[in-house]
């Protein structure tokens, strides 16, 4: 792609009813979306809001909606989603409330992750005391591969934001709760899977869910939340038939 | 794109409306296995009423060829009873999910609706049924 040698770069400033403003910045050759976005805030208008943290691909605080589509800002590089006058247009992440300019709410995504049953509740020591065995939990089992399939999601709502169910039902748990739900589901340490299956059956759980896979589609850390979604379906749907729930 | 329209509020938390939610979820369960197994017998029962049609129409369709065939017959007449109840509970479970995702009509009282315009259009084909075996 021929490299232009400034970006024109469109951001979102404002509430819910702001608007997109312009600014010019150098291009580079190697650059990431969040170095464009924190050029601007210490270079061109200090007053920008915005959200990272750890800028390796860790803490999932800094997904923005790059060019229409969400992404992670600090594993992406600019002349991957450049267009060929080197422009970028940046939005807060879509399906949740805006606090300002880039920066997006992610108080539902989590609370949603809390309704979903999303912490671990030991089974051998209920109170949380430590217990006295170590669980054995043999690696290459079916029910660890599938949790291990799904745990290294690092919360950054990508996902959640890419989802078109969330988009038409607000009450949607949303790829990143019911793939965590997924994970605990198959933690043979855990005991709270009846209880876990409840939260996320029905029109604001699983059921919901179209399998259009933009989830997995997006997720940057190559997880499948459609697969894990599938599971829970078809877990609800042998327990139900059986009359096991 | 994801302009000033989109943005939702957060959802409402969880209160007083939120302790009917697991029994709601099981109902919504419920209603989405129907539509799994209704979709399994209609796999079965969409091809059966197919080659039947092809079978059928060889040779000329006549009305006096098809009571032939049906009249007394109590394997059509389970045949078809079951192919109109999964049909009709098929139908109306697919309806619900597109009006709750479209329209935004939820909630219980719509689910009994569907389910009645279900059973309704099951037993419009359940009673066409009965005419041809009687």
């Amino acid at each position: 792609m021929a490299k232009a040698a400034s970006l024109k770069v469109s951001v979102w400033r404002g509430g819910a009813d702001g608007a997109l403003a312009r600014f010019e910045v150098p291009a580079h050759d190697n650059q990431t979306v969040l170095d464009v976005v924190t050029h601007i805030q210490r270079e061109l208008d200090p007053s920008l809001a915005y959200r990272f943290a750890c800028r390796v691909g860790m803490c999932g605080s800094c997904a923005m909606t790059v060019n229409g589509r969400a992404r992670w800002t600090c594993r992406t590089h600019v002349r991957k989603v450049v267009g060929p006058d080197g422009a970028l247009e940046l939005h807060p992440l879509s399906n949740l409330p805006l606090i300002r300019d880039l920066a997006a709410d992610l108080t539902p995504f989590f609370e949603k992750w809390r309704r979903a049953r999303g912490q671990f509740e030991p089974k051998d020591a209920p109170d949380g005391a430590v217990p006295g065995e170590f669980a054995v939990v043999p690696p290459a089992s079916e029910a660890r591969r599938e949790a291990d399939a799904g745990i290294e999601c690092i919360g950054c709502g990508v996902c959640y934001a890419s989802c078109d169910v969330v988009a038409w039902n607000p009450e949607y748990l949303g790829p990143a709760a019911l793939n965590r739900a997924w994970t605990l589901v198959n933690d043979v340490r855990d005991g709270a899977r009846g209880e876990r299956l409840d939260a996320v059956a029905g029109d604001a759980g699983c059921h919901s869910c179209h399998s259009t896979q933009s989830c997995t589609e997006r997720c940057p850390k190559n997880l499948d939340p459609s697969a894990a979604i599938a599971g829970l379906k078809r877990r609800l749907f042998w327990d139900t038939l059986t009359g096991r729930r | 794109m994801s302009g000033a329209s989109d943005r939702r509020r957060a959802p409402p938390q969880a209160g007083a409306a939120g302790a009917d939610r697991p029994r709601a979820a099981r109902s919504q369960t419920h209603l989405w296995v129907a539509q799994r197994v209704t979709a399994m017998v209609l796999a079965v029962a969409v091809a059966v009423h197919l080659v039947t049609i092809i079978l059928a129409v060889r040779g000329g369709l006549s009305a006096g060829e098809i009571l032939g065939r049906t009249r007394g017959s109590e394997a059509w007449l389970a045949f078809y009873c079951l192919f109109a109840l999964a049909a009709g509970l098929h139908g109306a479970i697919g309806l619900r999910a597109i009006a709750a995702e479209t329209l935004g009509l939820r909630g219980r009282g719509a689910d009994l609706a569907w389910l009645a315009i279900g059973l309704l259009t099951a037993a419009f084909g359940i009673r066409a049924a009965i005419g041809l075996y009687a």
